[in-house]
């Protein structure tokens, strides 16, 4: 039990956020003195931009109302006794075993796959893959860390980039030598420490030319966080004829604002995929970019977000088309419930010269009730002939006679609309590892249970 | 109290439905007066009016759609009266009502819709393996394309197809009694056929299955010989009698009736 010892260790930094802190954060952290300057640069962004006003309402978010820093075992330090009786018994219901839903509502640190770990380590690291925490990363492979780090998405791209930048703490690090193809999925929570869970994580994936990963964040289970703001930064660098796939399932207790920039470069003949599953959350706002930055280059964006009551999914994606021969596909799919607002905002882009262009982008809504609300923000900027652009959207109510029609045929109100949803997500699941599959069913199941309906 | 067709109280107290001065509104508007009807096991009741007489809306009332309120009278299926039973619940009573315009689903495959309703109806949980070969000989009975299976419930499908599917669905959930509303529009005489022959055999599996058939027109009554023939006319049963009352309402047409 080594993290018993670290619970004697606490740092809290003092709430809102100044030069001192961030100066604090990267002391604590040991971290090279050009990491340091990045972050009080990125500070310095972060403090002259002003709050997006054209997405998602933040006005209920205060940046300065907020401890940026808290060491990782201190956060781990919840009571079980605090945590919601909504979340455990939603943990109950997916069937989560009890030290994994300690884990998961960061009261425990350990996990009982840590032997499973241990051994897919040695596999990995026999390879030369790297997989660790972003600190641990910078630590022991600077080098290449500051060759890749914030080149996919700069400080100045977005004002919570920029706080990310300053304040960044745990996330993963993933490096794949060329020609190396990791035949399971990598997933965040098999690293023991629980950094990862933390507010302002830091995630780069760096795929070799040949390689291919497949990483898996989250989990179906609602995270619960005392913390009202969830700001993380994902960078992936995909060299030449290397394949990334990103499965990200998030599922935050209603309170959090959840705002994270994602994006990809996928160089030549390179893939890369977001999968990305948004439910819970006060405010998501999430927009995974890909660009296609040499000839042959393939990216997907297949996303779901749920809305229901009190909160508002707005996410989607971007693609970028910066090379002749590129194609791209989103499918986004959204349902809003009980009030809930689900947007799609997306941007499709093709430079001039980015000629024999393929791409579709599929947005499809599914509204329960006359309170929830969805709206489509499509952006299309194409400056090139010859390229072969699809857009479709489709905004659907579950009806009244569709649920008529399967309660006919014996299933439950509750089992009709799950169905229905099922239904309508299928092209989600799908992609999903099974047992992310088997999880979304339920989670879908226990939705329509809460529903109002 | 039962005034067509129970002849004798014995009948009564065995009938599989017993309907009793049952009046519906659809939407606050009064659709259905005062219907009296009496099923017994095994029997073919067919209920025959022009449109917008309120024969639908009999099939609606009876399965329980939340838009058609029974505002008086009694429904009894097995001695359990249906207006303390939700719809799925009628369901599993026994009760299926195959649809004029079967909905479309997306997304839900025909396999998993069925075996979902079977597991909920029957309460038997089956195998995804032993599923699969009970719906490969359903389709096969039925002439339908086993690929069938993997597609969007009713999405795209044809008059004709959404039809069949009514019937794997009959044949798959062996209910006691069946409405069928309208099976017969928009079929050609070869559909009919199919859809006849379907109804033949689940009478044949299962002798003791009533049916309320209902229908605008004759022509089905030729593949599907009845008991007994209802006139339904402006909300109201104003004729009743056996498979004759069709061979009048062809020649005569249903002025005869409305005119009273």
């Amino acid at each position: 039990m080594e993290k018993a010892v670290a619970f004697n260790y606490v740092f809290r930094s003092d709430k809102g956020l100044n030069r001192k802190i961030v100066i604090e954060i990267s002391e604590k952290k040991n971290e090279p003195g050009w990491m340091t300057d990045f972050r009080l640069k990125a500070l310095e962004i972060f403090e002259s931009k002003p709050m997006p006003t054209w997405g998602a309402d933040l006005t209920d978010l205060d940046p300065n109302d907020i401890y940026y820093y808290i060491k990782p075992i201190e956060a781990q330090h919840t009571q079980w006794s605090d945590v919601p009786e909504k979340i455990k018994t939603t943990f109950e219901k997916l069937g989560i075993p009890q030290a994994e839903q300690k884990f998961l509502a960061g009261v425990g640190a350990q996990f009982d796959s840590e032997v499973i770990y241990k051994n897919l380590k040695k596999r990995w690291s026999d390879q030369g893959v790297i997989f660790s925490d972003m600190s641990t990363a910078l630590r022991d492979h600077e080098a290449i860390v500051k060759k890749y780090f914030s080149t996919v998405i700069p400080a100045h791209d977005n004002k919570f980039a920029a706080l990310n930048s300053a304040v960044w703490s745990g996330g993963s690090f993933v490096y794949v030598p060329a020609g190396v193809r990791i035949d399971m999925p990598l997933q965040a929570y098999f690293r023991i420490d629980s950094s990862q869970m933390g507010q302002f994580e830091r995630t780069l994936i760096i795929a070799e030319p040949g390689s291919f990963v497949e990483y898996v964040e989250g989990c179906s289970a609602p995270i619960y966080k005392k913390n009202s703001l969830h700001s993380a930064v994902v960078e992936l660098v995909a060299l030449p004829e290397s394949h990334i796939r990103y499965t990200t399932i998030q599922n935050w207790s209603n309170n959090v604002y959840n705002l994270v920039t994602k994006r990809a470069v996928a160089h030549n003949n390179a893939r890369v995929e977001w999968v990305d599953g948004n439910f819970g959350s006060k405010v998501t706002m999430k927009y995974p970019c890909i660009v296609l930055k040499e000839p042959g280059a393939k990216g997907s964006i297949i996303s779901l977000a749920v809305a229901g009551n009190g909160q508002h999914q707005d996410s989607g994606g971007k693609i970028i088309h910066l090379a002749p021969h590129t194609t791209s596909n989103i499918i986004a799919k959204s349902i809003s419930k009980d009030g809930g607002r689900s947007s799609y905002r997306g941007l499709l882009k093709v430079i001039k010269g980015a000629h024999s262009v393929r791409s579709k982008v599929q947005c499809d809504a599914l509204i329960f009730d006359d309170i929830s609300r969805t709206d489509t923000y499509p952006t299309i900027d194409i400056r090139e002939d010859h390229v072969d652009i699809g857009h479709e959207a489709s905004i659907s109510k579950v009806s009244e006679e569709q649920l008529f029609y399967l309660q006919s045929r014996g299933l439950s109100e509750q089992a009709a609309r799950a169905l229905i949803v099922n239904g309508f997500i299928d092209a989600f699941v799908s992609l999903l590892p099974m047992e992310y599959a088997v999880e979304i069913n339920r989670l879908i199941a226990m939705e329509m249970e809460d529903s109002i309906g | 109290m039962c005034s067509s067709y129970c002849y004798t109280d014995h009948m009564e107290k065995s009938a599989l439905l017993l309907i009793n001065k049952l009046s519906v509104s659809v939407l606050d508007k009064p659709v259905l007066y005062d219907i009296d009807l009496c099923i017994n096991t095994g029997l073919i009741h067919a209920i025959m009016g022009p449109n917008g007489s309120g024969k639908s809306t009999l099939a609606y009332a009876l399965m329980g759609h939340p838009n058609y309120r029974v505002t008086s009278g009694s429904v009894l299926l097995n001695g359990t009266d249906l207006n303390f039973l939700s719809v799925h619940e009628r369901a599993k009573n026994g009760l299926f009502l195959a649809f004029q315009h079967p909905c479309e689903i997306p997304g839900v495959s025909v396999a998993s819709f069925l075996k979902e309703a079977y597991i909920a109806v029957t309460g038997q949980h089956i195998s995804a393996a032993d599923f699969q070969v009970l719906l490969r000989e359903r389709c096969a009975q039925l002439g339908i394309d086993p690929a069938f299976m993997a597609r969007s419930l009713n999405d795209g499908f044809s008059g004709g197809e959404k039809k069949r599917l009514e019937l794997l669905q009959l044949l798959i959930l062996q209910p006691k009694l069946v409405i069928l509303d309208e099976i017969d529009s928009g079929l050609d005489i070869d559909s009919l056929k199919i859809v006849a022959d379907g109804i033949a055999l689940a009478r044949k599996e299962n002798p003791a299955m009533s049916i309320i058939l209902i229908t605008h027109y004759q022509r089905i009554l030729n593949y599907i010989m009845p008991d007994y023939v209802h006139v339904l006319c402006d909300g109201r049963i104003v004729a009743s009698g056996d498979g004759a009352v069709a061979y009048v309402l062809e020649a005569k047409g249903y002025d005869a009736w409305k005119k009273q």
